[in-house]
C-alpha cells in the first residue's frame, strides 16, 4: 500500500509540475501586459514600463518561470499585482469559502444521487426508474446560470424566501452562512444529481445481474440483506471515483455560480485575476484547483483500492 | 388412511410435470421449455444432458424459482418434496431455498461475491437458519474440513480472487451443502475446472451426497460426467425430454436417434482417425423457443418419415423405466451414418521430415516478486502431415507455446525456433510473407476471432489476397473451393459472423488458416467451445484437410478423447516442462509417465470402465516457485522413496523408439505398477 501510495504521489507531483507550466505560459500568451492593466489606460508608456519592470515582467519567460516555481517551492505564492500584497492569503480565503459550498452540496448529492440511482435500478424499467433517469438527465443539461437564474427568482424575488446572495458580511453565525448557501447549492444538486443517480444505478443493475447475487438470493437470504451485503457493497465502487472527481470540479470549477451569487470563492478569485492580467494570482489559483482535483482522485483511487479486495491485494504485493 | 395425501416418505424430492417455460422476446412468449416431466427419487442422482440451448439451466433456474424477468413458467407443475414450489410465498420461498434446495454452478469464481471472505460466504447459510455469527463461522470452517480443503482456518479469510477454481468449487460446493438440502443442483460443475481438479470435485460430490443423503439433479453437456455420476439420465434436446431411463441403459442402448447421434460424435474407446470419421448429427440446433410442429429433431434425423413432421410424437415406454419420444424408437439403434466412415489420410510417405522445430525453448515472464518460468528447454519437432497433441493442466504452458509459435511472445534468448530448416523470426511482424503463410492459427472461441464487421467472403479473402497473393478470378475460384471444404455453402459468403452458428464460425476459421496453403496449423483447443454435435465435425473437417493438404497440426486440446483421436504424437507438458512426448497410442497404452496416468485416470468414460486409478493430490504449484527436482514430485502418487526424484531433474530418456520420458522410475517398474493398478481397477 505504501509503494502505491508513493508512486501514486509521484505522479501527482509530475501532473502539477506540467500543469504550472502550461498555467504560466499561457498567462503569458493573454493580450497586454500588467503595467498597463494595474495603472490604468491613461498611465504613461515609461511608467508602465517602470511598473514592468519594477515586478519583473520583462525579464526573459525562463527566468520568470524559473523564478516563479522557486517561490512556490519555499512555500511563497508571489505577491498580487493588482494588490500589491501577497497572494496566498486571498487564495487560502478563497478556497475555504469555496469547500463550505462544495461540502454543503456533497452532504446533500452523495445521499441523493446514489438512492436515487439505487432505487431506479431496483425498479429497473419501471416507471420509478424511467423518471428517475429521464429527470437527472434533464436536470444536468440544464447550465448553472439557467437554474440559478431560475432559483433566485423564485425563492429569492418572488417568494423571498432565501436570501439571492451568498457572501455572509463577517463574523456570521452557522445558520446565517448555511441559509445564504442555500440558493447556490441547488443549481450544483441539480447538475451532479444526474451524474451520480447514473453511475449508481448502472452499477447496482450490474451487480444484481451478477452470480454472487444469484447465489445469496439462493441461500434463502432475504432481498435486504442481499442488496445491502452483497450488491451495493460491489455496486458503488464506480460510484466513488466519480463523486471524488466531482468533488474537485465542486471546488474549483464554479466560476458562474460564484459569480451569480456573488460568492467569494476561489474560481471567481481566478476570473477576476485573468480579467485583471494579475498573474501571480492567477497562476497560483489555478494551480490550487490543481492540488485539489488531484488530492480528490487520489482520494478515490486509495478509497476505491481500500474497498476492492483485489486491487487492495495488488496494492499491498 | 384412505383419502389422505400419501405419506411424505413416498414422496420423490423433486417431481416436474409438465413443465413449460416461456421468454418474453419483442413482445412474443417463446417456449425454451416445453412439456418436461421427471421425478428424482429420494438419494437419487439424475443427470440432465444437453447441448447449449437444449434449455437445461433454464430448467434449473425454474426448479429455484429464479428465471430472468422475461422468462415465467407457463404450465405445469414442480415440487420438492411434495411443497408446490410454484405456489410458495415469499417467505415460503426463502426458507424452500435455505434449507431444502441448494444450488452449484458453472463459474465459482463468480458465483462468490468478491468483496467478502470465503468463510464469511458460507457462515451465512447458518445465520439463516439461525445461529449466531461466532458459531456460523465454526461451522463455516467444519464445513470447509468436510469438502477436504487442507487448510481451511486460512481459506476462511480469503477473499474469492485468492481462490484457484477448484478451490473456489469447493467452497461454493460447502456452501450448497452446508444447509443439508433435500436437493442439490449442481449446473455444470466442473466445466471451467482442469480435468485433474474435475476428478477430485466429483468424486468429492459423490462421497458427500451418500453422507449426507441428498438427492441429486446434475446438469452437463458432458455425456461421461453424467455417466460417472448418475443414476438415471434424461436428455434434453431443444427443450424437451427427447429420452429418459436408468444411466446404463441410456447410454449403453439409446433408444432415440438424437441420443444415439450424440454418444456417436464423441470419440471412445481409444478411437482414432486411421479408425475412419466419426459420425456427425447433420444440421444445427434449432434456435431456442422456435415453434415446432411435430418431432423437434426431426429435421436433423435420419429416421425421420412424414409423421414425425406433423405430430410430436409421446413419450413411449422402450424398456423398464425407459422411455424415449419417437415414433421409430424400435429402428433408433440403427441411425444410418450422416458421414461415411472412410477417410483420406495423410501420406505418410514424407513423415520424418520435420516442419517446426523447437531447441531450448525458454520462457520467463517477469512479474511484481520475481520472475516466472512458463517454458523450461522444451525440445520439440512437428514432422510433415502429422498431427502433434499437446496436453496439461492449465498453467503447463501450452498456450504459452502455441503464442511463442506464432511470434506474438517473444522466447528467451538461447531458444530456437526453425520452419522447414530455416530460422522463424521471434516476433511475427520481422517474418516474411511465405513463414506468415506456412504457419496458422485456429482459436478456441470463433466469436472473438473473427471480425465482427466483415462478411465471410472478406474474413476469407484477406489471407488469400495478401499471403497467397490470389487476385480476380483466381481468387475467387480459391474462396469457393475453401468454402466447399470447410463443407460451407456460397449463401454463406455474404454472411457476417453473427449470422453463423458456432459450429460455422469455426469453419471459416479453418477456411482463414487454410488460406495461403500453409504447412502447419496451430489448433488451439478448436472444439471446447463447441457442442457435442458440431465437434464431431470439425474433427472430421480438420483429419480431411490434413489428407488432402498435407498440413501438419500442434493440436492443444485439455479433451483427452478428442486429442487421442487426432493426434500421431504427444506431447505431455507439466510447468513449463516436457514430461513425455511420443507416438499416441505409445503414450496412452502406456507405459506411461506418472503425469500423464493421472490424467487419463481423471477422465470419466462414458464405458462404464473405472479410470479413476490414481487421483493427484492438490494443486499444480506456482510457476513462479516450481519444486526443486522433478517439478512433479509434490503430486506425484508413484513418487520413489529413494529422495532422488526431491533432488535431481529426470532427464528426458527414450524409453521404447520415438517415446521419452522425463521419470526416475525405470520404465520396466511403471509397466508393472500400472498394469497391476489397471487390474485392480477393473476387478475392483
Amino acid at each position: 500500500m505504501a509503494r502505491y501510495l508513493l508512486r501514486r504521489l509521484g505522479l501527482a507531483v509530475i501532473t502539477l509540475w506540467i500543469l504550472s507550466m502550461i498555467v504560466f505560459f499561457a498567462g503569458q500568451v493573454l493580450p497586454g501586459d500588467p503595467g498597463r492593466a494595474v495603472l490604468g489606460p491613461f498611465a504613461s508608456a515609461s511608467a508602465v514600463r517602470a511598473y514592468d519592470h519594477q515586478i519583473g515582467v520583462d525579464r526573459p519567460l525562463v527566468v520568470q518561470y524559473l523564478a516563479w516555481i522557486g517561490g512556490m517551492l519555499h512555500g511563497s505564492m508571489g505577491t498580487s499585482y493588482a494588490y500589491r500584497s501577497p497572494v496566498g492569503p486571498f487564495i487560502l480565503a478563497a478556497i475555504g469559502n469555496s469547500a463550505k459550498l462544495a461540502i454543503l452540496a456533497l452532504v446533500i448529492i452523495i445521499p441523493l444521487g446514489i438512492a436515487g440511482g439505487v432505487l431506479a435500478a431496483l425498479y429497473y424499467g419501471r416507471a420509478a426508474d424511467r423518471s428517475i433517469s429521464l429527470l437527472g438527465l434533464a436536470a444536468s443539461t440544464v447550465p448553472e446560470f439557467v437554474s440559478g437564474i431560475v432559483v433566485i427568482i423564485l425563492f429569492g424575488i418572488a417568494l423571498k424566501v432565501l436570501p439571492i446572495t451568498a457572501a455572509t458580511p463577517p463574523g456570521s453565525s452557522f445558520l446565517t452562512q448555511l441559509d445564504h448557501l442555500i440558493l447556490p447549492v441547488i443549481p450544483l444538486v441539480l447538475v451532479l444529481f444526474g451524474y451520480i443517480a447514473r453511475m449508481a444505478r448502472a452499477g447496482t443493475i450490474e451487480a444484481l445481474d451478477s452470480d454472487y447475487a444469484r447465489t445469496a438470493t439462493l441461500k434463502g437470504l432475504r432481498k435486504g440483506v442481499v442488496i445491502r451485503r452483497h450488491v451495493l457493497r460491489n455496486a458503488l465502487l464506480p460510484t466513488i471515483t466519480v463523486i471524488a472527481t466531482q468533488t474537485g470540479y465542486l471546488i474549483g470549477g464554479l466560476v458562474v455560480v460564484e459569480t451569480l451569487f456573488n460568492y467569494q470563492g476561489i474560481g471567481r478569485l481566478i476570473l477576476t485575476a485573468a480579467n485583471g492580467k494579475d498573474f501571480p494570482m492567477l497562476e497560483a489559483g489555478v494551480l490550487t484547483i490543481g492540488v485539489v482535483y488531484m488530492v480528490a482522485t487520489l482520494i478515490a483511487d486509495v478509497l476505491y483500492t481500500l474497498l476492492n479486495p483485489r486491487l487492495r491485494s495488488e496494492a499491498a504485493g | 388412511m384412505t383419502g389422505q395425501p400419501a405419506e411424505p416418505d413416498a414422496e420423490p424430492t423433486l417431481r416436474v410435470a409438465g413443465l413449460e417455460v416461456t421468454y418474453r422476446v419483442r413482445g412474443q412468449d417463446r417456449p425454451v421449455v416445453r412439456d418436461l416431466s421427471f421425478e428424482i427419487g429420494r438419494q437419487e442422482s439424475f443427470g440432465l444432458v444437453g447441448e447449449s440451448g437444449s434449455g437445461k439451466s433454464t430448467v434449473a433456474l425454474a426448479l429455484t424459482r429464479y428465471l430472468p424477468r422475461n422468462g415465467r413458467v407457463s404450465a405445469g407443475s414442480i415440487s420438492v418434496g411434495g411443497r408446490d414450489v410454484l405456489g410458495l410465498s415469499g417467505p415460503e420461498l426463502r426458507d424452500l431455498r435455505a434449507s431444502t434446495v441448494s444450488m452449484v454452478y458453472q463459474e465459482p469464481g463468480r458465483a462468490l461475491n468478491p468483496s467478502l471472505r470465503a468463510g464469511r460466504q458460507i457462515a451465512e447459510v447458518f445465520e439463516v437458519g439461525g445461529a449466531d455469527k461466532r458459531t456460523a463461522l465454526d461451522r463455516a470452517e467444519d464445513m470447509l474440513r468436510k469438502v477436504q480443503i487442507a487448510d481451511p482456518g486460512q481459506v476462511m479469510n480469503r477473499y474469492p480472487h485468492q481462490l484457484s477454481g477448484g478451490m473456489a468449487q469447493r467452497v461454493v460446493i460447502a456452501m450448497a451443502l452446508a444447509a443439508e438440502p433435500a436437493l442439490l443442483i449442481l449446473d455444470e460443475p466442473t466445466t471451467a475446472l482442469d480435468a485433474t481438479v474435475e476428478a477430485e470435485v466429483l468424486d468429492l460430490v459423490s462421497g458427500l451426497r451418500r453422507e449426507m443423503s441428498t438427492s441429486v439433479l446434475f446438469i452437463s453437456h458432458n455425456l461421461a460426467v453424467i455417466a460417472r455420476m448418475c443414476d438415471r439420465v434424461g436428455v434434453l434436446y431443444a427443450g424437451e425430454l427427447v429420452e429418459d431411463g436408468p444411466a446404463g441403459q441410456v447410454f449403453g442402448a439409446p433408444r432415440h436417434p438424437y441420443t444415439v447421434g450424440l454418444l456417436r460424435c464423441i470419440p471412445r474407446r481409444g478411437q482414432r482417425k486411421d479408425h475412419g470419421r466419426l459420425d456427425a448429427i447433420p444440421g444445427f440446433l434449432p434456435p431456442p423457443g422456435r415453434a415446432v410442429t411435430g418431432c423437434v429433431f426431426a429435421e436433423r434425423c435420419a429416421l425421420a418419415v412424414g409423421e414425425c413432421h406433423q405430430a410430436a410424437p409421446p413419450a413411449y415406454d422402450v424398456a423398464p423405466d425407459q422411455r424415449a419420444r419417437c415414433f421409430r424408437h424400435a429402428e433408433a439403434g440403427d441411425l444410418p451414418r450422416d458421414t461415411p466412415p472412410e477417410m483420406a489420410l495423410p501420406d505418410t510417405a514424407g513423415a520424418g521430415e520435420p516442419i517446426v522445430t523447437i531447441r531450448s525453448l525458454s520462457k520467463t515472464f517477469t512479474v511484481p516478486g520475481g520472475q516466472v518460468r512458463a517454458l523450461a528447454g522444451i525440445d520439440l519437432t512437428v514432422l510433415r502431415g502429422e498431427t502433434l497433441g499437446l496436453v496439461g493442466e492449465s498453467g503447463s504452458g501450452k498456450t504459452t507455446l502455441a503464442r511463442i509459435l506464432l511470434g506474438l511472445s517473444e522466447p528467451d534468448r538461447g531458444s530456437v525456433l526453425e520452419l522447414n530448416g530455416s530460422a522463424l523470426a521471434p516476433d511475427v511482424r520481422r517474418r516474411g510473407r511465405d513463414q506468415l503463410a506456412a504457419l496458422r492459427i485456429v482459436f478456441q472461441n470463433p466469436d472473438s476471432a473473427l471480425n465482427r464487421r466483415h462478411t465471410v467472403r472478406r474474413l476469407i479473402s484477406r489471407p488469400l489476397a495478401r499471403l497467397a497473393g490470389l487476385s480476380g478470378a483466381r481468387l475467387t475460384e480459391r474462396l469457393m473451393d475453401l468454402i466447399r471444404a470447410v463443407r460451407m455453402e456460397e449463401r454463406h459468403l455474404t454472411m457476417r459472423p453473427a449470422q453463423l452458428s458456432g459450429g460455422l464460425k469455426q469453419r471459416v476459421a479453418i477456411a482463414r488458416a487454410f488460406g495461403g496453403q500453409p504447412q502447419i496449423v496451430v489448433c488451439d483447443e478448436p472444439t471446447s467451445a463447441l457442442d457435442v454435435s458440431v465437434q464431431a465435425a470439425i474433427l472430421n473437417l480438420l483429419a480431411d484437410l490434413q489428407g488432402k493438404e498435407q498440413v501438419s497440426y500442434l493440436f492443444i486440446s485439455h479433451d483427452l478423447g478428442v486429442v487421442r483421436y487426432l493426434s500421431d504424437r504427444i506431447a505431455v507438458l507439466y510447468l513449463g516442462r516436457l514430461m513425455e512426448v511420443g507416438p499416441a497410442e505409445d503414450v496412452f497404452r502406456g507405459p506411461h509417465h506418472p503425469y500423464t496416468e493421472a490424467l487419463l485416470s481423471a477422465v470419466p468414460s462414458l464405458d462404464g470402465q473405472r479410470t479413476d486409478r490414481i487421483r493427484l493430490a492438490g494443486e499444480i504449484p506456482s510457476a513462479a516457485s516450481p519444486p526443486a527436482g522433478c517439478v512433479f514430485h509434490t503430486r506425484c502418487p508413484r513418487k520413489l522413496p529413494t529422495g532422488v526424484c526431491e533432488e535431481t531433474e529426470p532427464p528426458l530418456g527414450e524409453v521404447a523408439p520415438g517415446h521419452l520420458m522425463s521419470c526416475h522410475i525405470p520404465v520396466q517398474t511403471l509397466r508393472r505398477l500400472q498394469r497391476s493398478a489397471a487390474e485392480v481397477a477393473s476387478g475392483g
